[in-house]
């Protein structure tokens, strides 16, 4: 299942961002992801108003020190990843 | 001495043991907490209060029934406010549509709705109530709602059959996340189990349909499944290792690392009213029993898998070896393992290793002797 560029991942039903203790987590039934520098920056635009493009731009500017594609790649992966835990929807 | 520990992450709140279901497959203990036991609202908002500042993430509402507590609205508040995330582990009665309405208002995260079968026969008789037509119907109201949906159908012998239709009911709901939770045989189940475990064929059949569903599904529905562990090479990590990630408090406040846990001779159980959660996880001596590794005996002592399974489930090996510190039968290494195999032998038709049935096991229509779960005083 690939990812639409043009689609604005959104947190699933039952999911939301939540902290303890100054650790951001994801939680989400049964489960709870602890988020820490870039899946805390994709997590965290994951409100249906940001493209995964937008996403991919504005953390290839954040990481500019890292290879573009490989973020990009990367970001795929977990968004795809995020879905399949139906943690996220993407809206088109 | 026990190993430095974590911080405890999910709290189950065993709000009471009252239920309008009698389900065969219960995994409560055959001693039920009485009604007058059960904790106040005030106590319990302050256990919330508590499992947050010990690092808490999520509190599971359970019981018995959630629902049949009158304060639930409040309870779910509360545990919100805390800082929780809040799912109601529930049969869906009893409710009614400004209940749920109410529930969703008040921050409930996630609605895990239990089916005891597809069939409305099957239902009944294994729940020894009138319950699936309401479950179906609370399904429709959940459709009004943004809230994590997990429909729980609890497998066994009896109900694996009905694969095919449970997946319809879980297509129709539209539902997030799906478990085929196969019956694990703790209290009332335990004493049923004989009547519950599914055959291999069983099995096989059931493990191949849902590859194809998870296919089907992938993208919508999350499906989560495990057999049943006396079917499993090795024991599961039951509750992660005991006394490392989760709480459970009874209706009467006590605090036990594990549902079964009492099933275990000579274990002092600590109390919520007494006694603060962070000090009852660090140091009471229910939750220190079975820490680190220095409990283990052979195999477990230097296997390693050790800090993987941790030498399966205290409770099991109590209660199919007599002996709370033994490896779990269940695993393939377990000098016990041939007690699970002799029950395996039975369900599987008393037939011996290596001859095949020549047709489909036939569920047998004659009436069977269960024993329902029981209502506590």
């Amino acid at each position: 299942m690939s990812v639409d560029l043009n689609s604005r991942p959104r947190l699933a039903a039952g999911c939301r961002m939540g902290e303890n203790n100054k650790q951001r987590v994801l939680l989400m039934p049964e489960r709870a992801l602890r988020l820490n520098g870039p899946s805390l920056e994709i997590v965290s635009r994951c409100d249906g108003k940001y493209t995964v493009a937008q996403i991919i731009g504005e953390l290839q500017l954040l990481y500019s020190k890292a290879e573009p594609h490989k973020v990009e790649q990367d970001i795929l992966g977990y968004l795809e990843l995020l879905q399949k835990e139906r943690a996220l929807d993407f809206d088109v | 001495m026990p190993t430095a520990i974590n911080n405890p992450l999910a709290l189950v709140a065993e709000l009471t043991h009252r239920c309008p279901l009698h389900c065969v497959y219960c995994s409560n203990p055959l001693e039920l907490q009485s009604r007058s036991n059960e904790l106040s609202t005030e106590i319990w908002s302050g256990v919330f209060k508590e499992a947050a500042a010990a690092g808490v993430l999520q509190a599971d509402f359970t019981g018995g029934e959630p629902l049949a507590r009158p304060d639930i609205v409040d309870l779910v508040r509360n545990a919100r406010s805390a800082g929780l995330y809040v799912s109601l582990i529930t049969s869906g009665l009893p409710l009614d549509e400004a209940k749920l309405e109410a529930l969703v208002q008040a921050g409930l995260d996630h609605f895990q709705l239990s089916f005891q079968g597809a069939r409305e026969e099957t239902a009944n008789d294994i729940s020894g109530t009138k319950s699936q037509q309401r479950k179906l119907r609370v399904l429709q109201w959940l459709k009004r709602y943004r809230i994590g949906l997990t429909l729980n159908f609890v497998i066994h012998r009896r109900n694996i059959d009905e694969l095919e239709e449970m997946l319809a009911i879980v297509e129709d709901s539209g539902a997030g996340r799906v478990e085929f939770a196969s019956v694990q045989y703790y209290g009332w189940a335990f004493a049923n189990r004989d009547n519950l475990l599914p055959t291999r064929q069983q099995l096989d059949r059931c493990v191949k349909l849902l590859h194809r569903a998870e296919e089907h599904l992938s993208g919508k529905t999350r499906i989560v499944f495990v057999v049943p562990d006396y079917y499993a090479k090795f024991p599961k990590p039951c509750v992660g290792g005991w006394g490392r990630k989760l709480m459970l408090i009874t209706p009467s406040g006590d605090a036990l690392p594990c549902h079964a846990a009492p099933v275990i001779p000579g274990l002092k159980f600590a109390n919520v009213k007494n006694r603060s959660l962070r000090e009852i996880w660090e140091h009471s001596e229910a939750f220190q029993k079975f820490r680190g590794e220095d409990w283990m005996q052979e195999p477990c002592k230097s296997c390693d898998r050790r800090a993987q399974d941790f030498g399966g489930c205290r409770c099991q090996a109590m209660l199919l070896t007599g002996d709370a510190n033994a490896t779990d039968p269940v695993c393939s290494l377990a000098p016990q393992r041939p007690k699970v195999d002799a029950v395996l032998a039975k369900i599987n038709d008393g037939r011996t290793a290596g001859a095949e049935l020549a047709s489909p096991v036939v569920i047998s229509a004659d009436k069977i002797n269960w024993l329902y779960r029981a209502n506590p005083v």
